[in-house]
């Protein structure tokens, strides 16, 4: 649990406590208690310690540079973080802990399994959960009626991407013909290994599968995995990673010398962040990714990144921290509409929301009948000179593509 | 596919080299005070923050970090025995295990405290580095880490032998008695033979370091890691601890190419329940051996 500057005792704190049980007894809240409620009290559930600290922190960077920016609009969030410690059983447990210290709107959490783990709490209290990260496509099929995730399912992201993968162009050494799927066995990697088999079959490739090999989240050493994956001889790595996984991958095929002609990890976090590439320096170049982007091009992601360049210089705003701020952006818009810190109120706001200008690419923000904003678009990213960038689609492109992979031992 | 199983055997017994040098550590505790040490894993990891602190903080190289680490962790365990343990040395079995639990907790959660639970690696050019056998690819690290272990074990044999301390420390496994009447300490015998087995646990961990990404957390893989090994390989035979080390090494590695990744640990608990069943006392285990 991060504590956040909201829990120190104040003389304020103090008067809300009172408050609480001044309502809890039943009495009528007088006018100068009521006025102290003005601020939306949201609960954050984030792995901020343990394998996925990286991206988890990487959020909670995106997310407080939201409230720092929406509170200059004058929009009042107090944001508590409960860390889930990278374990799945935890999102439950974080939930719960927030609804009870007052919390009547959730975001999180950033893992698929605690983020299922959580919506069952936030169905139970009946608190709207903002799902910020999250690519299990079971999310939204669960029936969760409090649930609203600005964040496309693993399948979705999978096809978008692979269809832009299908019309890179061929030659010039590339054109693979085999692949296999290198995935962790989680409730994200064993979801999204499945879809990308599935979607390599149904758009028809012409590129086969020759296996898929699974391993253990918390595994420290992925040398087997990787001669497995280089004795099959497959053209294409596709490997379904977080971000210290991805190191380990790309360092064995190093050492073993394991050469395909691209590494393409659909929807697979990771590879753009920057402990990736810090880690792994030209060794990161080359490898692709396809996952949610931000739209440079926009207005609001022209100041978003403008406000990141200045409060967090020596870090990157990539995935993470991106719809780290759209979550606060989305909770913010219920608030600001909803005029109420209640949580049915937030929920029947949320129903109706309607963002045009945010700073991930794709059109408005908004969610179906499932809870499901349906219009987040899907690019193509390469990390090239320590950095990603779009490559496809060609209208929002940044740089143009670079295949066949360079052969590791040719890079200066 | 014959340079696949050639690779992977190759990675798993390096690997199994440098659990052997933790089963060392743990078989030499039990051999000689027949105390069985649950904290063996986090003094590992506790070698493994030693080695990454050497690299992070002064630039020193494996070899250094790991006769750092053996000071440390001889330092360690020599005022830990004569301080508290050989307190606990006469009674009974569960308040041992109380007690090696409780030093297990405590030395996780002050790992936690003063690094936090992020992992930690040791980036650098040698991280790359191989060794070209033919067709085969060998992780230079690995078989550093998988040579310096299996020096450490066999140094620690041939002392054990032919050394009087390591001689005191046979009569004492032997006969506690018989070896206070022919004038050995025993509480320093007792302390000498816990340093050398916390020693052996930094070393290993010194050496994983630089394989590994170092975690407070680790420690329960590698305490069971050493139970299993132990158990294959004989108690207190230092032989069969290197024996144990590279046939788990070897299984792990081979199991997981030919069944399933997943099934890397599956088949290292078969391997233990039917030593358990069918030779219980270990592969080169007997009574008393050092």
């Amino acid at each position: 649990m991060t504590e956040s500057k909201f829990y120190s005792t104040t003389r304020r704190n103090l008067l809300m406590a009172g408050a609480s049980g001044l309502i809890g007894s039943g009495l009528p809240m007088p006018a100068v208690l009521r006025a102290q409620t003005s601020a939306l009290k949201v609960g954050v559930i984030l792995p901020l310690s343990g394998v996925l600290s990286f991206p988890g922190i990487a959020t909670q960077r995106g997310t407080d540079l939201a409230v720092r920016m929406f509170g200059d609009e004058g929009v009042k969030l107090e944001v508590s973080y409960a860390d889930t410690e990278s374990k799945p059983e935890n999102g439950r447990l974080a939930a719960e802990k927030l609804i009870r210290d007052g919390a009547t709107i959730l975001i999180g959490a950033w893992d698929s399994g605690a983020t299922i783990s959580a919506a069952q709490a936030a169905e139970a209290a009946k608190v709207p959960l903002v799902v910020n990260v999250g690519s299990a496509p079971q999310i939204t099929e669960q029936g969760f009626t409090q649930l609203f995730r600005n964040f496309p399912p693993s399948s979705e992201i999978v096809a978008k991407g692979v269809a832009l993968f299908k019309d890179l162009p061929r030659g010039n050494g590339f054109d693979p013909k085999s692949a296999v799927v290198l995935h962790v066995n989680d409730t994200f990697g064993q979801a999204t290994g499945g879809a990308v088999k599935a979607v390599f079959e149904k758009l028809g490739l012409g590129i086969n599968i020759l296996d898929v090999i699974s391993y253990d989240a918390r595994a420290r050493d992925l040398s087997i995995e990787v001669a497995k994956a280089k004795a099959t001889g497959a053209d294409l790595v596709l490997p379904i990673t977080r971000v210290n996984d991805a190191i380990l991958i790309v360092r064995e095929m190093i050492k073993q010398d394991y050469n395909p002609m691209a590494i393409y990890g659909p929807s697979s976090p990771g590879p753009y962040e920057k402990a990736f590439t810090d880690a792994l320096g030209k060794f990161a170049d080359e490898y692709m990714t396809s996952v949610p982007w931000y739209d440079p091009t926009t207005e609001i992601a022209k100041k978003v990144l403008a406000r990141w360049a200045k409060d967090q210089p020596n870090d990157r705003f990539e995935l993470n921290s991106g719809f780290g701020w759209e979550s606060i952006q989305v909770v913010a818009d219920a608030f600001t509409r909803a005029k109420s810190t209640k949580s049915e109120d937030l929920h029947a706001a949320l129903k109706a929301t309607n963002i045009k200008d945010h700073p991930m690419a794709g059109g408005p923000i908004a969610f179906d009948a499932k809870g499901q904003n349906t219009n987040i678009a899907i690019p193509l990213l390469q990390n090239q000179k320590g950095a990603p960038v779009v490559i496809a689609p060609a209208a929002a492109a940044g740089a143009k593509v670079k295949l066949p992979m360079t052969k590791w031992a040719d890079r200066a | 596919m014959i340079e696949l199983y050639a690779g992977v055997a190759i990675n798993g017994l390096m690997i199994g080299a440098v659990y052997a040098l933790v089963a060392t550590g743990l078989n030499l505790i039990f051999g000689v005070m027949r105390v069985v040490n649950f904290a063996h894993g986090e003094i590992v990891v506790g070698g493994m923050y030693i080695g990454y602190g050497a690299w992070a903080l002064l630039g020193l190289p494996t070899s250094v970090s790991v006769a750092l680490a053996a000071i440390v962790m001889f330092g360690f365990g020599y005022c830990f025995q004569r301080l508290i343990g050989n307190q606990f040395a006469n009674r009974p079995q569960h308040a041992q295990f109380v007690l090696y639990i409780s030093l297990a907790l405590i030395i996780t959660g002050g790992l936690a405290m003063a690094f936090g639970p992020d992992p930690r690696s040791i980036q650098s050019a040698a991280s790359f580095s191989v060794y070209k056998i033919g067709s085969l690819r060998v992780d230079a690290t690995r078989l550093q880490a998988a040579l310096s272990a299996a020096g450490v074990i066999l140094a620690l044999w041939l002392w054990l032998r032919f050394s009087l301390t390591g001689k005191a420390l046979q009569a004492a496994s032997q006969n506690i008695i018989g070896g206070r009447a022919i004038g050995i300490r025993i509480d320093h015998v007792f302390a000498i033979a816990t340093g050398i087995g916390f020693a052996c646990a930094g070393i290993a961990g010194a050496l994983i370091a630089p394989l590994y990404d170092t975690t407070p957390y680790l420690s329960a893989d590698f305490t069971l890691i050493a139970f299993i090994i132990v158990i294959v390989g004989g108690l207190a035979s230092l032989p069969g601890a290197m024996l144990g080390g590279l046939i788990i090494g070897l299984v792990e590695g081979l199991a997981a190419i030919l069944f399933d990744p997943s099934a890397k640990s599956l088949l290292s608990y078969g391997l233990l329940i039917a030593i358990l069943l069918f030779r219980p006392m270990g592969l080169l285990g007997k009574r008393r051996a050092l």
